[in-house]
């Protein structure tokens, strides 16, 4: 029989406290506990409030990673408190350990805060299906197992919120949609039964949409469910191409830039690009341009530096190209 | 030991913008009789773009690429974090799918080339702390940076997706709490300030787009590491160098507070400790001037 001996570590816990009904400015807690190697993060908030402050609040029911309510921040990591295991952060972040709620400006009381504005940008991408399918069906719709897959898990998404408060746009962009209003949004666009028009617009509108992702991947390593947001992110992006609707704008100009410079190139043509993707609007770098050029950082264009053996490249983007702009 | 040798894939920015990071590597590599054999056929990785546009292109040009170092027999070495997370990313996608492999060297076939998966992929951050290693860089510092309190930018492509990284390199990287470029700076000779946005985003890939939140983020960045006392900042990626280096006043404006502190590349930190002249090393290509050395 094998056995697997449970340890004890000391830890410190530095808890958010905070009522809006009551406190003017929030504070922190300290409590010292033994955490074993067996207990989970939720496992700590719940001894909090059993054993210390009867008061402290959070959101909590299935304890089982489905239902998405205790996502809370443990040393500024988006965390869904009944899936982390606490050696996993004591590994992380040692023995003085911090718990906040997902979004400390939001807090309502504890680690309760409220999330309007995740739910509010969820459901403005159309979070359902839109198919016109018969009400009374002679046979089942049945989508095939390969079309199943083209959702790329898109679908375990539980709105824990984790992502989203870990995104560096959300918080100083209010408009950005965030990491799991696009996984949403990208479920059903990827759904073979879905017959909307206006979602994938809608998604790809600038300052709100997903040409606005800062593509820091805080989102890929925050999720609970390893859903990769930035990866449908990515996908939204290449579907916003495929359908036709990518605007022609600054955003789109930037990624078909880079094709345009490796064909002539091989490189990046640096200037170049910033000239495709702007264009009349250029003037508003030239300031940093002449301090970079009298630095010697801007190369002339009769200068730009070309990659050996060009010719394979050039072949390569003639053969390999999936997407016309 | 055995001489290091690596291939050497510069990506763009070093032959452009940042030339003092090439100047840098080289100057790095010359000291720690590191072998560099440059990949002059390379093309673009895409910078985490071309995929958005075209993913089978892009991953057919970064095969491409990897294919080269392949045919040296070496381990390809990026300089650049976007570089790294490119390279690595299609690295990790062809050898974990034998149907996309195979699609892909259709591709190559057409030029002669194929990708095998034989070249290990790593940012020359860490081909320097896990293949040279740090306590022989220490031994080797001849002019410690002691008077300084040095910020760690450790770049978002070179510590996430964590899982993708703990592939390319040995040194196990908390995400969350990176430690690689604090130590290299302790092995210099320096004091590792320790700073809440050392691991955040520069906001460099939204910079056309979205000025705005890529200014704060910028903003944010050199903010935190000054208010613990930061006399400079470091990082491994040309691309957070040139939003940390070149776009102080439009970071300023976005948060409402003066900014600006030197920001050296991590070649151009090594390279100061072991000797190298501020000449070799391109300090005078900084728009921020370097003007204490």
């Amino acid at each position: 029989m094998s056995t697997n001996t449970i340890t004890t570590q000391k830890v410190n816990f530095k808890v958010f406290r905070f009522n809006a009904d009551n406190d003017y400015l929030p504070y922190y807690e300290n409590y010292a506990m033994d955490v074993t190697s067996e207990e989970v993060v939720l496992d700590i908030l719940n001894r909090i409030k059993w054993d210390h402050d009867g008061s402290f609040s959070y959101r909590r029911s299935c304890r089982h990673g489905i239902c998405g309510a205790c996502a809370i921040k443990v040393n500024g990591r988006s965390t869904l408190a009944c899936k982390e295991s606490m050696t996993t952060m004591i590994e992380y972040f040692g023995n003085e350990i911090t718990l906040e709620p997902l979004s400390t400006k939001r807090a309502i009381k504890d680690m309760i805060i409220d999330k309007a504005d995740f739910w509010d940008k969820h459901a403005s991408v159309t979070p359902y299906l839109v198919a016109d399918i018969d009400e009374c069906p002679s046979c089942e719709n049945l989508v095939s197992p390969h079309d199943a897959e083209e959702l790329n898990e898109a679908d375990l998404c539980i709105q824990c919120g984790a992502c989203h408060y870990a995104c560096p746009v959300v918080e100083i962009n209010s408009d950005f949609f965030g990491p799991a209003a696009f996984v949403a949004a990208y479920r059903f666009e990827s759904d073979i039964r879905d017959g909307d028009n206006q979602r994938l617009i809608h998604v790809n509108e600038e300052k709100q949409g997903v040409w606005d992702c800062a593509k820091c991947f805080e989102c890929a390593e925050v999720c609970p469910k390893d859903i990769n947001p930035i990866d449908k992110i990515t996908k939204l992006h290449q579907m916003a191409f495929k359908k036709g609707v990518a605007k022609n704008n600054v955003a789109t100009r930037h990624a078909v830039g880079f094709l345009h410079s490796i064909k002539k190139h091989g490189m990046l043509d640096e200037g170049g690009l910033v000239l495709y993707s702007e264009g009349v609007s250029i003037v508003k770098h030239i300031p940093v341009a002449l301090q970079m050029f009298k630095k010697g950082k801007i190369i002339m264009p009769w200068n730009m530096p070309k990659s050996d053996k060009l010719d394979e490249i050039q072949k390569l983007i003639k053969s390999s190209s999936t997407v016309k702009f | 030991m055995k001489k290091l040798k690596y291939a050497l894939f510069t990506g763009c920015t070093a032959k452009q913008s940042t030339p003092e990071q090439m100047m840098s590597t080289m100057a790095v590599a010359r000291k720690l009789d590191i072998e560099m054999i440059e990949l002059t056929e390379a093309s673009c990785c895409g910078a985490s773009h071309l995929q958005d546009y075209d993913d089978f292109l892009s991953l057919v040009l970064n095969a491409r690429n990897i294919a080269y170092a392949e045919k040296h027999g070496l381990t390809m070495v990026t300089i650049c974090n976007t570089c790294q997370l490119n390279t690595a990313m299609t690295k990790h996608r062809l050898d974990n799918n034998a149907e996309l492999k195979a699609k892909v060297n259709e591709k190559l076939a057409e030029i002669g080339l194929e990708y095998k998966g034989t070249s290990n992929v790593i940012h020359f951050l860490y081909a320097i702390i896990d293949d040279f290693g740090l306590d022989k860089i220490k031994k080797m510092v001849v002019k410690p940076l002691s008077q300084f309190n040095i910020a760690p930018f450790y770049g978002c492509h070179n510590i996430r997706p964590s899982e993708l990284h703990d592939e390319s390199h040995k040194t196990k990287e908390n995400p969350y709490n990176p430690t690689s470029l604090d130590d290299l700076i302790i092995a210099c000779g320096a004091k590792n300030v320790d700073y809440e946005e050392k691991n955040k985003c520069c906001g460099f890939h939204i910079e056309l787009q979205a000025p705005h939140t890529a200014a704060v983020l910028t903003g944010n960045a050199i903010a935190g590491a000054t208010d613990q006392n930061a006399d400079m900042m470091v990082t491994p990626c040309p691309l957070c160098h040139l939003k940390l280096d070149t776009q102080t006043k439009h970071a300023s404006e976005a948060i409402g507070r003066e900014v600006s502190l030197p920001v050296l590349h991590m070649q151009q930190m090594v390279g100061l400790a072991l000797g190298c002249t501020p000449a070799e090393l391109g300090l005078k290509h900084h728009v921020t001037e370097v003007n204490f050395i």
